[in-house]
């Protein structure tokens, strides 16, 4: 990281955050957020929402009836 | 995405007929699985917009407008979420974003779908993808945060 890196802004940085955040990469070095707590209380927050997530909403298999619907629903378009 | 299990089923039902219909208008160009996501997902923008969302074109459900996008997060300290987030909160306040914010969150963050593979199936750009799901994010963080500062409050 170069000397600009390290003198970003706050408001600099959190524009450049969905590309930052998208590339995988680990951000826990990054030169503004050695120096900044409040874009590291962000990122934390924004990293244990995206954990968060990955509980919700188990992906679910549509009951039986619905698919006995469907093939019904099929059959009369085809007639 | 709907909120409601009767309305899920009947969009299971519905994107389904339409695959029965356009299954022959599929020529190959993505991945099967990527144009049945996109034709899915057309059938739910379809019935949102149904229900009075101002849902027009998936680009309009990508761009929910200036008076729905988070606040930034400058100047005064902000109390960090606690490491754990009530699984209830977090789905109130994923029930409570605007659709297209909340399409991205479930597709990606939810679902586990790449960005990608996203831009693929909204017919949208990558930066797009990236840039509304980091607002949906943000959105939330702001509503968890109002909610846990009302549960503090005597």
């Amino acid at each position: 990281m170069n000397r600009d890196t390290q003198e970003m802004s706050c408001e600099e940085f959190q524009s450049l955050l969905p590309d930052l955040i998208g590339s995988g990469e680990d951000l826990a070095n990054h030169p503004h957020l050695i120096n900044c707590d409040l874009c590291r209380t962000l990122l934390s927050d924004l990293e244990t929402i995206a954990e968060a997530a990955r509980q919700l909403l188990p992906p679910e298999e549509p009951p039986d009836r619905i698919w006995k619907q469907i093939e019904s629903a099929i059959r009369n378009e085809g007639t | 995405m709907v909120g409601n299990v009767a309305e899920a089923e009947d969009l299971t039902q519905e994107a389904f007929l339409q695959l029965h219909r356009k299954i022959s208008t599929f020529r190959g160009d993505s991945a099967f699985s990527t144009w049945l996501h996109r034709l899915t997902i057309n059938v739910v923008l379809m019935q949102l917009r149904r229900k009075g969302l101002h849902l027009v074109s998936l680009d309009e459900a990508m761009d929910p407008g200036p008076d729905e996008s988070p606040g930034r997060s400058f100047g005064a300290p902000d109390p960090l979420l606690s490491g754990s987030i009530d699984r209830l909160a977090l789905e109130r306040a994923v029930a409570s974003l605007p659709a297209g914010y909340r399409l991205i969150f479930i597709l990606h963050d939810i679902e586990g779908f790449e960005h990608n593979e996203i831009a693929s199936m909204l017919d949208c750009s990558i930066g797009n993808s990236k840039s509304q799901l980091h607002k949906a994010r943000l959105k939330l963080r702001d509503a968890l945060r109002t909610d846990s500062q009302k549960e503090t409050r005597p």
